[in-house]
Formats: C-alpha cells, sequence, structure tokens
C-alpha cells in the first residue's frame, strides 16, 4: 500500500506510540483488502465501551492496556493519546439510567461507567447509539467516513450518499487516532452502483412491509447492491432504518438504491451506471410470506414475556406510536415492554410526557444499549416479540429464546395481552 | 507432485504462517457478532449448517464474512479465549473477513485457484502455508491415519486463556 510522508511517520512513530499501533493496524488490514492507499476521514463511528469481560481476557484492567488489545489489536499496551479524528461512540453495553434492570452487579456497572469516561477523556463523544445520524452525526454526500454498525452504515451509504464500508471495532478506533481509513470498497465510484434489479410487485407501506423486504433482498444478493424498482409510497427513516437493517442482517447489503428516493439514482439507469444487473428479482406475495415464515421460524409458544421495541433504535415518532397503543392501559404483568432509544431522544421523550406515559403503562424506556448487545433479558425469558426484522434474526440465536416478528401495533398488543396474536 | 490422495491450490496469503489441521468446511458465510460465541468458538446463528458447531483449531473452509460490523470483534476475543480457528480459507473479500483474519492472527488465504468449498470436505487433513498461498490438502484425514501425527514446527501457539466465560458487546 502507497503512504503519503505524514502516514509513513505514523508508521514511523513519529506520531507517538498509540497512532503508530494504528497504522500498523491499518496497514496489514488495508494490505489485506489490497487497497492501493489510505483516505482522509474526520467521522468515525466505533465501539470502545469495555467491562469486566474484555478486563479478564485481556489479563488487565488498565483501561490503556484494554483499549490496546481490543481497539488497536496491539498485544502490547501503549499510551492511547487524544483521538484526532471527530469520534462517535455507537451502541454499548449498559443503560446508565436502568442497569439494574439489565441485572449488572455494581462492580459491572462501574467499570463499564469507567470505561465510558476514559473513552470521554479521550476525546470520543458518546452518542451511544446504533443511530448516530438520528443524534447530530448526519454525514453529507460524498463524505468519507469510517464507521461500524451495519445498519448505519447501509443508512448513510444509500440514503445520505456518504461514504463508508462496514469497519469493525479495530480499524475504527485506528481511523479516530490517525485520520485514516483503507480508500476500498465504498470509498470509490465504481463499487457504488447496483448489482441486482429488485421488481417489487408487492405493495410495501408499514414498516413490517420494509422489514420483510429487507429481510428478502439481503438474503438474495448477499453482498450485492440491490437496486428497488416498483416502490409506489416514499418510505420515511423509520422505514429505511427498518429495510437496511434488514438487508444488511440476513446478507451484508451495505449500500442500495431506490430510485427517486435515495441521493446517488433519480432512475433505475442511472442506478446501475455503466453495469448491467447480474440478476433480476421478484418479490410478490409468495416471497413475503416465505421471509414472514423465515423471520418467525423460531417461535412457537404464544405467551410473550418481552416486547423490545427500538432497533436499530426507535425515533421520537415511533415512541410516540408507542404511547398512542399504551395510553391508558398496563402491560401485562407476564409480560414486559421495552423501547430502546439513544439517549438524546430519550431527554426529549422526556420533555415531551412520552417516558411518563410509558411509565405509567408499565413500560420502560432505555437508552444506550439493547438486548442482543447488553445480552440481558427479563430474568426467566423464553418468548420475546419484535417488530424489528434484525432483532429477530439476531436476539434467539444469541439468548436462546424464541422470537416472533410483527408489527409494532400486534408486539405491543402482546405485551398488554401477555400473548401473540399476530398474523400476516 | 505429492501423493495420489493430495490436492494443492495455489492463492493468495493474507496473514502469515504455516499450519495444519482438519477442515471444517461451510458453503454458508459465517456471522462473527450474533452468530459466533466466542468462548468455544461454536457457530450460533440457527439457520446455518454448520450451527453448534466448534471451529475451535479446526482450518475453517467457507465462502465469506456477513452480517455484523462486529465479526473482528468476535473473532478477536476467540482468539483471546483460545478459540479460534487454527487458519481460515474463504472465497469472498470483504472489510469484515479482512479485518477479522488480522486480528484473528492466524493463517489465512482466499483467491485460490480451484473453488476451496469443491476441493475440500469436512475432515480432510489441510495444510496451510499462508508464507507462499498454498494449501495441501489431503483427502479423507490426517496422512498415515490415527491421531498423533506430525504438527508442523512453525505452528503458532495459542495467545490465549481458554475457558473463560465472554461474550462481546460491540455490532
Amino acid at each position: 500500500m502507497r503512504l503519503t510522508d505524514d502516514e509513513r511517520s505514523m508508521l514511523d512513530g513519529e506520531q507517538g506510540e498509540a497512532v503508530q499501533a494504528a497504522m500498523d493496524l491499518l496497514v496489514r488490514y488495508g494490505e489485506v483488502l489490497g487497497a492501493e492507499r489510505l483516505v482522509d476521514t474526520d467521522n468515525v463511528c466505533g465501539a470502545n465501551i469495555f467491562g469486566q469481560r474484555q478486563m479478564m481476557l485481556c489479563g488487565a484492567s488498565d483501561p490503556d492496556a484494554v483499549f490496546s488489545e481490543f481497539s488497536l489489536d496491539s498485544p502490547r499496551p501503549v499510551e492511547i493519546t487524544p483521538m484526532k479524528a471527530q469520534s462517535y461512540q455507537l451502541i454499548g453495553p449498559m443503560d446508565t439510567q436502568h442497569w439494574q434492570v439489565q441485572g449488572l452487579s455494581q462492580e459491572a456497572h462501574d467499570a463499564i461507567e469507567e470505561s465510558e469516561s476514559y473513552s470521554a477523556r479521550h476525546g470520543i463523544h458518546l452518542m451511544n447509539t446504533c443511530t448516530p445520524y438520528q443524534v447530530g452525526n448526519v454525514p453529507v454526500k460524498g463524505e468519507h467516513c469510517a464507521w461500524m454498525e451495519s445498519s448505519a452504515v447501509v443508512y448513510v451509504n444509500s440514503v445520505l450518499g456518504a461514504r463508508t464500508n462496514v469497519e469493525g471495532r479495530e480499524s475504527t478506533a485506528a481511523a479516530m487516532l490517525t485520520g485514516k481509513i483503507p480508500y476500498w470498497g465504498y470509498h470509490l465510484d465504481d463499487n457504488r452502483f447496483g448489482s441486482h434489479l429488485v421488481e417489487v410487485a408487492e405493495p410495501v407501506t408499514s414498516s413490517l412491509d420494509w422489514g420483510l423486504l429487507g429481510y428478502y433482498v439481503g438474503e438474495q444478493v448477499q453482498e450485492g447492491v440491490p437496486v428497488l424498482d416498483g416502490i409506489a409510497e416514499v418510505p420515511n427513516l423509520v422505514k429505511l432504518k427498518h429495510f437496511g437493517a434488514a438487508a444488511a442482517s440476513s446478507g451484508g447489503v451495505e449500500m442500495y438504491h431506490i430510485p427517486g428516493t435515495t441521493v446517488e439514482a433519480r432512475t433505475v439507469a442511472e442506478a446501475f451506471g455503466p453495469r448491467r444487473p447480474v440478476q433480476t428479482l421478484r418479490y410478490g406475495a409468495r416471497e413475503r410470506r416465505q421471509t414472514y415464515e423465515q423471520l418467525n421460524h423460531t417461535a412457537r409458544d404464544s405467551d410473550v414475556d418481552l416486547v423490545m421495541i427500538g432497533c436499530p433504535h426507535a425515533t421520537l415518532s415511533q415512541i410516540r406510536d408507542v404511547c398512542r397503543l399504551v395510553q391508558g392501559r398496563k402491560v401485562h404483568p407476564d409480560s414486559a415492554l421495552w423501547v430502546f432509544t439513544p439517549r438524546a431522544i430519550r431527554q426529549v421523550a422526556e420533555q415531551n410526557g412520552y417516558a411518563q406515559i410509558l411509565r405509567d403503562a408499565g413500560a420502560l424506556l432505555m437508552s444506550d444499549t439493547c438486548p442482543a448487545i447488553g445480552q440481558f433479558l427479563p430474568k426467566g425469558t423464553r418468548v420475546i416479540a419484535t417488530d424489528s426484522a434484525k432483532q429477530v434474526h439476531y436476539l434467539p440465536a444469541i439468548m436462546k429464546v424464541q422470537g416472533w416478528f410483527g408489527t409494532t401495533e400486534e408486539c405491543v398488543n402482546s405485551a398488554l395481552t401477555g400473548t401473540w396474536q399476530g398474523s400476516l | 507432485m505429492g501423493e495420489a490422495n493430495t490436492v494443492t491450490l495455489r492463492g493468495r496469503g493474507l496473514v502469515g504462517g504455516v499450519v495444519e489441521g482438519e477442515a471444517l468446511v461451510t458453503r454458508d458465510s459465517i456471522s462473527g457478532w450474533g452468530g459466533i460465541e466466542p468462548t468455544g468458538g461454536r457457530i450460533i446463528e440457527s439457520r446455518h449448517e454448520l450451527s453448534g458447531q466448534s471451529f475451535k483449531d479446526k482450518i475453517l473452509v467457507f465462502p465469506g464474512a456477513k452480517g455484523s460490523s462486529g465479526w473482528s470483534g468476535m473473532f478477536h476475543m476467540s482468539r483471546l479465549a483460545g478459540s479460534a480457528p487454527k487458519a481460515m480459507i474463504f472465497n469472498y473479500m470483504n472489510t469484515k473477513i479482512a479485518l477479522g483474519v488480522v486480528v484473528t492472527r492466524v493463517p489465512a488465504v482466499t483467491d485460490l485457484d480451484q473453488n476451496p468449498l469443491d476441493v475440500i470436505e469436512t475432515g480432510d487433513w489441510v495444510r496451510v502455508d499462508a508464507d507462499t498461498g498454498t494449501v495441501v490438502v489431503t483427502k479423507g484425514g490426517r496422512p498415515g491415519g490415527g491421531v498423533g501425527g506430525p504438527e508442523t514446527g512453525a505452528e503458532k501457539a495459542a495467545t490465549g486463556r481458554p475457558g473463560k466465560e465472554v461474550g462481546g458487546h460491540d455490532d
């Protein structure tokens, strides 16, 4: 890989040990990719909040040592210097308000809190959400970014036209320290054109519809760049958030086009540019039903122990929708309703009275984390329900529970009645 | 060259080193975060062909990496837990697998001149030389049969401490 004089000086250690370790990682990574060079970035989203498990595996509690190993792949501990690029913490392991509900011990809480403050001291903005684009980090078209979080990557690439690959913890931490990331993949014009044409023959309107379509498309195109044709109704942020998260879970979709809606293509022809579709897929009633059945394949028992809303983290509009469904009613004593949102949005929800409506109904408004990331559920949970195709893809595998997938209304109703009654 | 029941593949070595071991082969791409449990190196994705099986100490042969951006983080953790595969052989390059093989620090090879998924079967004995990008497959298991056959001197020592209860939190 070709390095500039500045990058060479980083690699040679002239800008400190932490920057050197970061550049070493970027060079090893870039060479495996086959990247020709690095590109400057000043917008990095990563995940560097650690707890007791990482300390144990690392055999050290010193935060520099833990960061060196887990964030920079440097077995030799180095002193971590302030982040050079604008750096943002993604979703993390703990809700700082409801950590006891998560079942965390005081010691586990303290370790995570210490790690958060270590990140803050090093210049990492504590956004603590999988949806930074909801709370102030809205990259512009053409901006070179280095983001983790597959659902956020597909959103900013496709909807906003920013440029990032799905990065990992080590590459984003290295980008934070150096302001560099390999110039590869979706940073290059040629890789951003469509690969598969998806003829959407079924109306796609609700969030559930968009989750189903995303899950189907991801499974079909895997790493491809799908182009959706036949979308009659312009989707909003919530629907695209569900669509991209689902497509990135069942496959590896990092970029898609909805001509006329997403920013890089006004027409199908523009979406494909010089490429020809490698395959044309048709999404009809049969594909929709099969996808619904796949998403519900782990579920058997209709007694629902937990309803999870907010994957990716809920918008204020989703919180309001849940409030309208629960207002004046109570969550069933044998069930629970947890809504997840960015910390900043929880504050607005508090100001608007939504948080109080949820409390009155016996629901919980959580932030900073989610059950899959933090690996927690109410004690004894066997069956969950969620309106997120992504969450129902992951949570049963991670937490060994059954998972129902349905509309937000079906999910919330199952928390109110304790019983799943959803259907397609 | 080589014995009648061996096949040699040539490709691009990514992370250096030489190792040999038993192959574990899947035609399904692998998810890292939410797809594996790093302590035991087990595949946990419910609809995966290898669901429930462990890749610990195996030569993992698979199409590539999919899913969450926590891929590298999970395989990184499997190394620290002593549950990483011995080597990785795969077809499709992306950022998840690239960063994953770098931080797992095991020999890795891609761009092979024959599709490894067609040539290698679970249980075959495989020697991976990632310094030269060469993969030698002995069909049907370890040469000479039985246990206790020769191990290559260049094999990397496990760097982790096995048996710790771990999980991960980054997507």
